[in-house]
């Protein structure tokens, strides 16, 4: 039985879908939706806010935005929140500001424990350095086709 | 003859007995339905504010000290420690152990290392190389998401065939003195493939090395499952014992003997307990359990022979991200009351 032929895992793949309890895709992306929809508005409210009582200019007001942001993903993370909050949410979570800060800061606290240095400042990244590897990959040949299509 | 057909090792010649034993667990496990049989209870999973790293290796002293308190033997009385643990290089069995100034074996079948280190540690005291063994394993939700998942606080929402690492360490001490529970066998599995990839599924790739190793099993010392009033998989879940069940059937186990089976991951938590999914994992799953849960059913007479077959899914996160499948092993240990006078 040890070695089981291409034909046992077959079937065995097949007994397994059966009996597994599936990811339930309905109810997570209505979820996903609603949350992630939810995190946006939450961020458009303070960002009309800091336009209408703290006087920025609307170009200028997505930068404080961006910082209260972080700045709430980072409490609730610190506090042991977010995280519960995402087995909920699923992919609302991810939504781009909290979620990146979700990520750095609980590799952060995740190694704090091998120290400042080797610990925080090595692993910090562990889970966001693609993100920012991708995303300056991809932004750079988005810029090379941009300038080869306006000066063609 | 102490080898039973291809697999299977006969202590009954000169035989061994649980002398002591001793759990600890953490506070999910504390408030799950078995929280009363454990012999202690953490208040806090991160002990006096220090690291989950720690935390394990002190819950692993504890657990040592526990059994060789109720063994009623000093540290020098042992002659050697076999542990395990799911920390990369051991570290939570060796240098939690490491006070205690002994011989030790570290050994690693992931979470089927319990078996693995009665097997051995059994072995020991039967041949007489040594008169007295510990064997013990810790796992620790939060060092193991570090060792292969995420960070503890990071947001990604796992499926309902996830498991939850089980916080906690368990240790026997195994000598020749008579006493209430023999360890009678020890069978010692073969790694099995049946190709699941996804390291979410691990209750469906450790299912078919515990239904190979509990026929192999029974096929080795021509037992069948009627003789025993209980046999435990280590940390299948509700998904992977569902599995375990199924296949079973297949081989032609009646229907009936199935109620036989149970898991120690779909026993430890309630279903209603947050994020437990489909049951408790890790190397303490099963030696927790095993010797607290079922040691009582031994002891109070509800059972008179039980087969533990711990499980184990080997795969590193390298593994994982080369695409390798998840083989998995399953060894297991026989247990037997015996009447003392």
């Amino acid at each position: 039985m040890a070695m089981a032929s291409e034909a046992d895992k077959r079937r065995y793949r097949e007994l397994v879908k059966r009996e597994q309890p599936g990811r339930r895709i309905v109810r997570n992306t209505i979820r996903a939706f609603v949350v992630g929809g939810l995190i946006c508005e939450i961020g458009q409210c303070v960002q009309s806010m800091f336009i209408r009582f703290a006087h920025f200019k609307p170009t200028e007001a997505g930068n404080p935005t961006v910082a209260v942001m972080i700045f709430l993903s980072v409490v609730c993370t610190a506090l042991g929140v977010y995280d519960r909050f995402a087995q909920w949410a699923g992919a609302g979570s991810a939504v781009p500001v909290t979620g990146f800060a979700n990520t750095m800061s609980s590799a952060a606290m995740e190694h704090r424990s091998e120290g400042w240095v080797s610990g925080v400042g090595s692993n910090m990244f562990k889970v966001a350095g693609p993100v920012i590897v991708y995303g300056v990959v991809s932004a750079f040949f988005v810029a090379m086709i941009r300038y080869l299509v306006t000066h063609l | 003859m102490s080898r039973l057909g291809r697999a299977t090792w006969d202590f009954q010649s000169t035989p061994v007995y649980v002398e002591g034993y001793g759990t600890v667990a953490g506070q999910l496990e504390g408030k799950g339905p078995l929280g009363a049989d454990f012999d202690l209870v953490l208040e806090n999973d991160r002990i006096d504010d220090d690291t989950w790293e720690h935390s394990e290796q002190r819950m692993f002293a504890k657990a040592v000290q526990l059994a060789m308190t109720t063994a009623n033997v000093t540290a020098e009385q042992i002659d050697v420690l076999v542990g395990a643990d799911l920390n990369a290089q051991l570290t939570a069995f060796y240098l939690g152990t490491r006070a205690f100034a002994r011989p030790s074996l570290g050994v690693y079948s992931a979470c089927a290392s319990i078996c693995e280190s009665l097997a051995v540690a059994g072995l020991l005291v039967h041949t007489g190389h040594v008169d007295r063994a510990v064997a013990g394993t810790s796992s620790h939700t939060s060092t193991a998401e570090r060792q292969f998942r995420y960070p503890t606080e990071y947001g990604a929402q796992k499926p309902p065939t996830a498991q939850r690492t089980v916080t906690g360490s368990g240790a026997v001490v195994l000598g020749t003195s008579v006493h209430p529970i023999q360890v009678t066998h020890a069978t010692v599995g073969t790694v099995v493939d049946y190709g699941i990839a996804s390291p979410w599924e691990m209750g469906a790739a450790m299912a078919p090395a515990a239904c190979d190793t509990i026929l192999q099993h029974l096929s080795d010392t021509g037992r069948s499952v009627k003789d025993y009033d209980l046999i435990a998989t280590g940390d299948l879940g509700h998904v992977g014992l569902k599995l375990l069940k199924e296949l079973l059937a297949e081989k032609g186990v009646p229907q009936p003997e199935l109620r036989t089976f149970v898991d120690c991951g779909a026993m430890i938590y309630d279903p209603n307990q947050p994020e437990v999914f489909s049951g408790g994992s890790g190397g303490a799953c099963c030696s927790i359990v095993t010797f607290s849960h079922l040691f009582r059913k031994l002891l109070n007479g509800e059972c008179r022979r039980i087969l533990v077959s711990a499980t184990g899914a080997l795969l590193s996160t390298v593994s994982v991200q080369q695409k390798d499948s998840i083989p998995s092993v399953s060894h297991a240990i026989a247990f037997e009351r015996k009447d003392v006078q």
